[in-house]
């Protein structure tokens, strides 16, 4: 009988979450790395119980983990991450020249053909990848240093790669996404990249449909349909249906088009979720309802989804890696707020229920569905 | 034997508890405390010094017998108290926060 694992990255530590199918009855175990900020978590889908972890520290910096056991045990793994050669500046929140350095890992993508391979998105923007299961990283350069990124600026969080997609049809293909640069495609393996970001208009930016600037805050594919990819921009919703070459809008009657998180249906490829956050001053939901939206339509047409889930004084954040899906039918759809609550849906939206309550915010969740 | 304190992070990372006990040979420094303390417990590298250039992380402070060694040379001799495994050398996060 499959079996489900919830990897949730707080702020202060790292917690799993399982249940069997029904997902109803689910077991918490942490924290794991108490006390550490847990940008990610996410297993191998080659492995399932291979999974890597991302901790950082403004006292003690960066640490990697990986498990071999689905996260009962964890062993150190390499926190070495040094740029090609000497990086050179991207502009600062004034527009002042400021050089590269090395932050913190924001997410993991585990390869989808080799356990030991896994791809790092990190702060100061640029791409990793290791080979050894996490021991030893190597950067690929070709997207940090583009032609357009001395004029790539940080957001409010910094100026972070957060986003690796990798097309299950063509490994070679690869997607990021970093804020506030934009989206870029590579189609040989992370070696050269170039920018997708024609059809983005951003009012923030002296230019609105430039290049590059745009803050991107998440993409989301369906294996089916690779070539479709779904953006919540800090500003908007949008749809590209030729892997990036143009954009359109699908905001359509959703109640604010700012947000973080988006995600696709397991089994329909037309199914869509958001959830609406009031604005950029104001990142909490709206209204003080905590309300997904999905639409079944790929967009534009929009339903809200608040069946148990708060729909008076709620004020929480749901930040760009905090939603996941399961691959089990129904669709299970799980997403995690800054006030520590992860919410399950075993019905793909349909109803909600919370799997846990009161959790340090919640960084980030990734579902597995294990055999 | 030398008396290292560790924060309460570095506790869990390197499965200790807050006071691990090292072997330095010959005159001991913070440099070669800091050596032994890394090669022990593999998982500290780079989370108390730089691993390349072993600068110490902005936000750690090192104290010893009521003193503030942080920005000490890491090769003067530790003080003889803390040599000689009477006083404990601390490892510290820096205050920050309200």
């Amino acid at each position: 009988m499959s079996r489900v694992r919830i990897l949730v990255g707080t702020r202060k530590g790292a917690f799993v979450l399982s249940s069997d199918a029904s997902r109803k009855e689910w077991k918490v175990d942490g924290p794991h790395f108490a006390g550490w900020e847990i940008y990610h978590v996410k297993g191998s889908p080659v492995n399932p119980d291979r999974l890597y972890a991302s901790q950082s520290s403004s006292w003690f910096g960066q640490v990697m983990h990986r498990s071999d056991d689905g996260g009962k045990t964890w062993e150190t793994a390499g926190n070495q991450f040094q740029y090609e050669g000497t990086p050179g500046p991207h502009k600062w929140y004034d527009g002042s020249p400021h050089p590269y350095e090395f932050k913190r890992v924001w997410h993991l993508e585990p390869a989808l053909d080799d356990p030991e391979k896994v791809y790092a998105g990190v702060e100061d923007a640029s791409l990793f990848v290791s080979k050894d299961g996490g021991t030893s990283w190597s950067e690929l350069p070709g997207l940090r240093t583009h032609k357009t990124s001395t004029d790539w600026a940080p957001g409010a969080g910094g100026l972070c790669l957060h986003t690796i997609l990798i097309d299950p049809s063509n490994h070679d293909r690869i997607y990021a996404a970093i804020s506030s640069a934009g989206a870029f495609r590579s189609d040989d393996a992370g070696q050269t990249w170039r920018p997708i970001n024609r059809g983005l208009r951003s009012e923030y930016i002296p230019d609105p449909d430039a290049e590059t600037g745009h803050c991107v805050h998440r993409i989301a594919l369906h294996p089916s349909q690779p070539n479709v990819l779904y953006m919540q921009k800090h500003w908007d919703v949008l749809r590209t249906d030729n892997a990036g070459e143009s954009w359109h809008e699908i905001s359509g009657n959703l109640p604010t088009d700012f947000g973080f998180v988006i995600d696709v249906h397991a089994q329909d490829p037309n199914t869509v979720y958001v959830l609406p956050i009031t604005s950029d001053q104001y990142h909490v939901v709206p209204d003080g309802k905590l309300r997904v939206y999905r639409s079944k339509t790929a967009g534009d047409e929009w339903e809200a989804l608040t069946k148990g889930l708060p729909q008076k004084d709620c004020y929480v954040n749901v930040l760009r890696d905090a939603m996941s899906v399961d691959g089990l039918d129904p669709c299970g759809v799980y997403f995690g707020t800054t006030g520590g609550q992860v919410y399950a849906s075993p019905n793909a939206g349909d109803s909600w229920e919370p799997i846990v309550r009161d959790l340090p915010a919640v960084l980030s969740v990734e579902a597995q569905t294990l055999a | 034997m030398i008396r290292v304190t560790l924060p309460g992070n570095l506790q869990t990372l390197a499965g200790t508890g807050r006071m691990v006990e090292l072997e330095v040979s010959g005159v001991a420094t913070q440099r070669l405390l800091l050596d032994a303390l890394e090669a022990k417990y593999p998982a500290l590298l780079g989370t108390i010094r730089d691993a390349s250039t072993k600068k110490r992380r902005p936000l750690l402070r090192f104290y010893a017998c009521e003193e503030d060694l942080s920005d000490v040379s890491p090769d003067d001799p530790l003080p003889g108290p803390v040599a000689s495994g009477t006083e404990p050398y601390i490892i510290l996060g820096a205050i920050a926060g309200g």
